[in-house]
């Protein structure tokens, strides 16, 4: 349903692109003084997608919060696509959320049917990941923001960080690249809407069939690559794990149509700080790359795909099982001990 | 040589604006932008329609120049 005012004309930027870049973030929380405590086995100093807390021998609680401004105009699939994507940072942990809280922020110009479509949205994917949104905070303010802060659950030795990779495992990464640069094209009417129809039913889907498919595995770390892209993500995932990610390009699975368009020059202006903070992390290997293609590996995914890292040896099991319910599922790469740099793409 | 005031802008704007106006198919344009990424966008728009793009920076502004 489109509203009489276009919920994406109301946002700044949209989606994921809206995210303070990743280098901006960890000077912020320099010098803060913090309590310490052996419980909180994942905090802020590890940039993982959320916090986990040992509450007893057999279950950690996980928590974390997302939110941005409209990404669609449909209101009613920016709720789902918004709680997608702040759901599932828990997956990304390994774990299952439990409890949301709703984070809304509403521009005067809305209505309210508008704004009950966007909750409705968010229901209906906190429903469908059998978590319950118990409550939330709403304020007034210049554009429109809605997403979630979410609680979930995971057995404390199941906890899957993004500092776990090891020399030896498979890159596995669980939904194409590409939503930033189309998101960006659709704002010029420049994507045709089969293809629109397909990205926004990509943000909305949860990641929740790919975490119960990897979970069953020997995961040694994962993630999920929303706003500091494919490249960004990857850079902290080599960064915390002391080790060099090698990306196969030519597998990257990305939305065809985001190409040409990247190449045109519609980038949200994310890429670009994605780009600055992991590119001295990052060495180009294969000198057929092209522009296009390196700045779709730096394109904010809003509601991306995970990235996990398990022993080769599964990897193809794991993938033929992934494929049944997630067939854009992809084998992208691998990871050695650190040589030459934290990234590089082959 | 037409001049797109595309300042106060941001993705993906300039790039529209400097499209509609190179619809007009001429050799020469200019183009002022004042972040990053919008030298970036217009510079690979310019450069997909084959143009040489030459960027001039002075403060926090860019001063973008389109030829054939």
């Amino acid at each position: 349903m489109e509203t009489d005012v276009k919920l994406t004309k109301l946002a700044g930027c949209a989606g994921c692109g809206a995210k303070v870049g990743a280098g901006t973030l960890v000077h912020m929380l320099e010098g803060f003084r913090t309590h310490t405590d052996p419980r909180l086995i994942v905090g802020y100093d590890k940039s993982d997608d959320a916090s986990v807390f040992v509450l007893d021998e057999n279950t950690a609680l996980i928590q974390t919060t997302d939110f941005f401004p409209p990404i669609v105009d449909d209101p009613f699939l920016y709720g789902q696509i918004a709680a997608a994507n702040a759901l599932s940072d828990v997956y990304a942990m390994g774990g299952e959320p439990k409890l949301a809280l709703n984070i809304l922020c509403l521009s005067e110009s809305m209505e309210q049917h508008t704004v009950q479509e966007i909750l409705r949205g968010g229901y209906d994917k906190a429903y469908e990941a059998g978590a319950i949104i118990t409550g939330g905070h709403t304020i007034h303010g210049a554009e429109p923001i809605y997403g979630l802060a979410v609680s979930g659950f995971v057995h404390p030795d199941k906890v899957l960080k993004n500092c776990g990779a090891c020399p030896g495992d498979v890159l596995i990464l669980t939904k194409p690249l590409g939503i930033g640069v189309l998101t960006t094209a659709a704002k010029a009417d420049l994507v045709e809407q089969p293809v629109l129809d397909r990205i926004y039913a990509q943000m909305a889907r949860l990641n929740k069939a790919a975490r119960d498919v990897m979970v069953k595995y020997q995961v040694h770390s994962c993630t999920d690559v929303t706003g500091f892209s494919l490249m960004g993500h990857g850079f902290e995932m080599a960064q915390g794990s002391g080790c060099s990610l090698h990306f196969t390009t030519a597998q990257i699975p990305f939305h065809q149509e985001a190409l040409p368009l990247a190449e045109m020059g519609f980038i949200p202006a994310g890429a670009y700080r994605n780009r600055e903070y992991a590119e001295a992390g990052v060495t180009v290997t294969c000198p057929d790359l092209s522009l296009a293609m390196e700045d779709l590996l730096y394109d904010p995914q809003t509601s991306g795909g995970l990235l996990f890292a398990l022993p080769k040896d599964e990897a193809e099991k794991c993938l033929k099982e992934l494929k049944k319910t997630v067939p854009e599922a992809e084998i992208v790469g691998y990871v050695t001990e650190w040589k030459e740099n934290y990234i590089i793409l082959e | 040589m037409k001049t797109i005031d595309a300042r106060g802008l941001s993705c993906p704007e300039p790039v529209i604006m400097l499209r509609k106006a190179m619809a007009s198919g001429e050799n020469a344009y200019q183009l002022i932008v004042d972040n990053h990424a919008s030298k970036e966008n217009t510079t690979r728009y310019g450069q997909s329609q084959g143009y040489q793009v030459s960027v001039e920076m002075q403060g926090t502004e860019y001063t973008l120049t389109f030829k054939k």
